[in-house]
């Protein structure tokens, strides 16, 4: 596992109160993780703060599980 | 409100001061902001303290969201939260819609309902983490009803009221309240402007037969801001003696 994956998957544990063993990379945060719209943007705030980076409205619509979370970082930095 | 920390922007003279003094009482704390007038907000900010709050004075113009953002951290930076914001900041350009430039537009809206979008932007963050947070708006009846030689106040206040209930909607969940406070004639150098006739004519129309004094409209704002308040949000409080029902 990817040291980008631990980092995102200790803010979703903390900001969505999910146990840690329900985030892996196929989780989607709305089905699986219980967020609303208002949780997934909140995320991506604090994701951005994490990783110094900033995701445009139009990417951030795309993002459905944390894999492609991990993977947009990754490709981002 | 002890404890609790609150901006009230606008806050040198009038309503926001009222406001800021009324926030300030048995320990609260507020930034004080002003736009231009910095020795009437220390002014302000003395009041607050004799109230037996703490107060800190920051200049902003809220229609730019980097003074907006920058208000919202000196909060943070100062007293370690953001409890409470009162969008109080407004202008007039009165005249007749014929006659208005476009410039007298787009001042008031930017102040007026623009400022406000700023600050709910900036402020709904440190609020969402901490589940909590007051929002008030200081609208207007002039908002609800219309009035000649305002066609930019009334439209930025009524849009105020939209923003208060779309606000309110979205935030909900993270126990964040949104409301306005709608004053109707108040007692204030911006009223001071109109002419003896007009005032008059105002009067006649007012239920409760006087003028209301800013500490009329500070009452009205406590009590949103306040834990009794917990369970009200989207709404439009008028305090206005009677004159819109």
């Amino acid at each position: 596992m990817s040291d980008t994956f631990e980092r995102v998957k200790n803010i979703i544990v903390d900001r969505l109160d999910v146990d840690e063993s329900k985030v892996t990379l196929d989780s989607t945060f709305k089905d699986d993780l219980g967020a609303d719209s208002l949780d997934v943007v909140e995320l991506i705030m604090e994701l951005e703060d994490e990783f110094d980076l900033e995701i445009s409205d139009e990417d951030a619509e795309k993002i459905r599980t944390v894999g492609d979370v991990v993977t947009y970082i990754e490709q981002h930095q | 409100m002890e404890g609790r920390v609150a901006i009230v922007t606008g806050s040198s003279r009038g309503i926001g001061r009222a406001i800021a003094v009324e926030l300030g009482r048995d320990g609260g704390c507020v930034v004080v902001n002003y736009a231009g007038r910095e020795e009437e907000a220390r002014e302000t900010a003395r009041l607050v303290e004799q109230a037996g709050g703490r107060a800190i004075v920051e200049q902003a113009d809220v229609s730019r969201l980097e003074d907006a953002d920058r208000l919202v951290e000196s909060a943070l930076a100062a007293f370690g939260r953001l409890d409470i914001v009162v969008n109080n900041a407004g202008i007039t350009r009165d005249t007749l819609l014929l006659r208005m430039k476009e410039e007298e537009w787009d001042a008031v809206l930017n102040t007026n309902l623009k400022g406000a979008f700023h600050m709910i932007k900036s402020a709904a963050r440190p609020m969402m983490k901490q589940r909590f947070g007051r929002i008030v708006n200081i609208a207007s009846v002039v908002g609800l009803i219309g009035n000649p030689g305002q066609a930019n106040y009334v439209a930025a206040k009524a849009g105020l009221i939209g923003l208060t209930k779309t606000a309110a909607r979205e935030l909900a969940t993270r126990g964040i309240t949104v409301n306005a406070v709608a004053p109707g004639y108040i007692a204030t150098d911006m009223t001071a402007e109109l002419n003896s006739e007009i005032t008059s004519k105002m009067v006649e129309q007012i239920p409760l037969g006087q003028v209301g004094q800013p500490e009329d409209v500070a009452a009205a704002v406590r009590f949103l801001a306040s834990d009794a308040a917990r369970y009200i949000t989207g709404q439009v409080l008028n305090v206005d003696g009677g004159m819109v029902m």
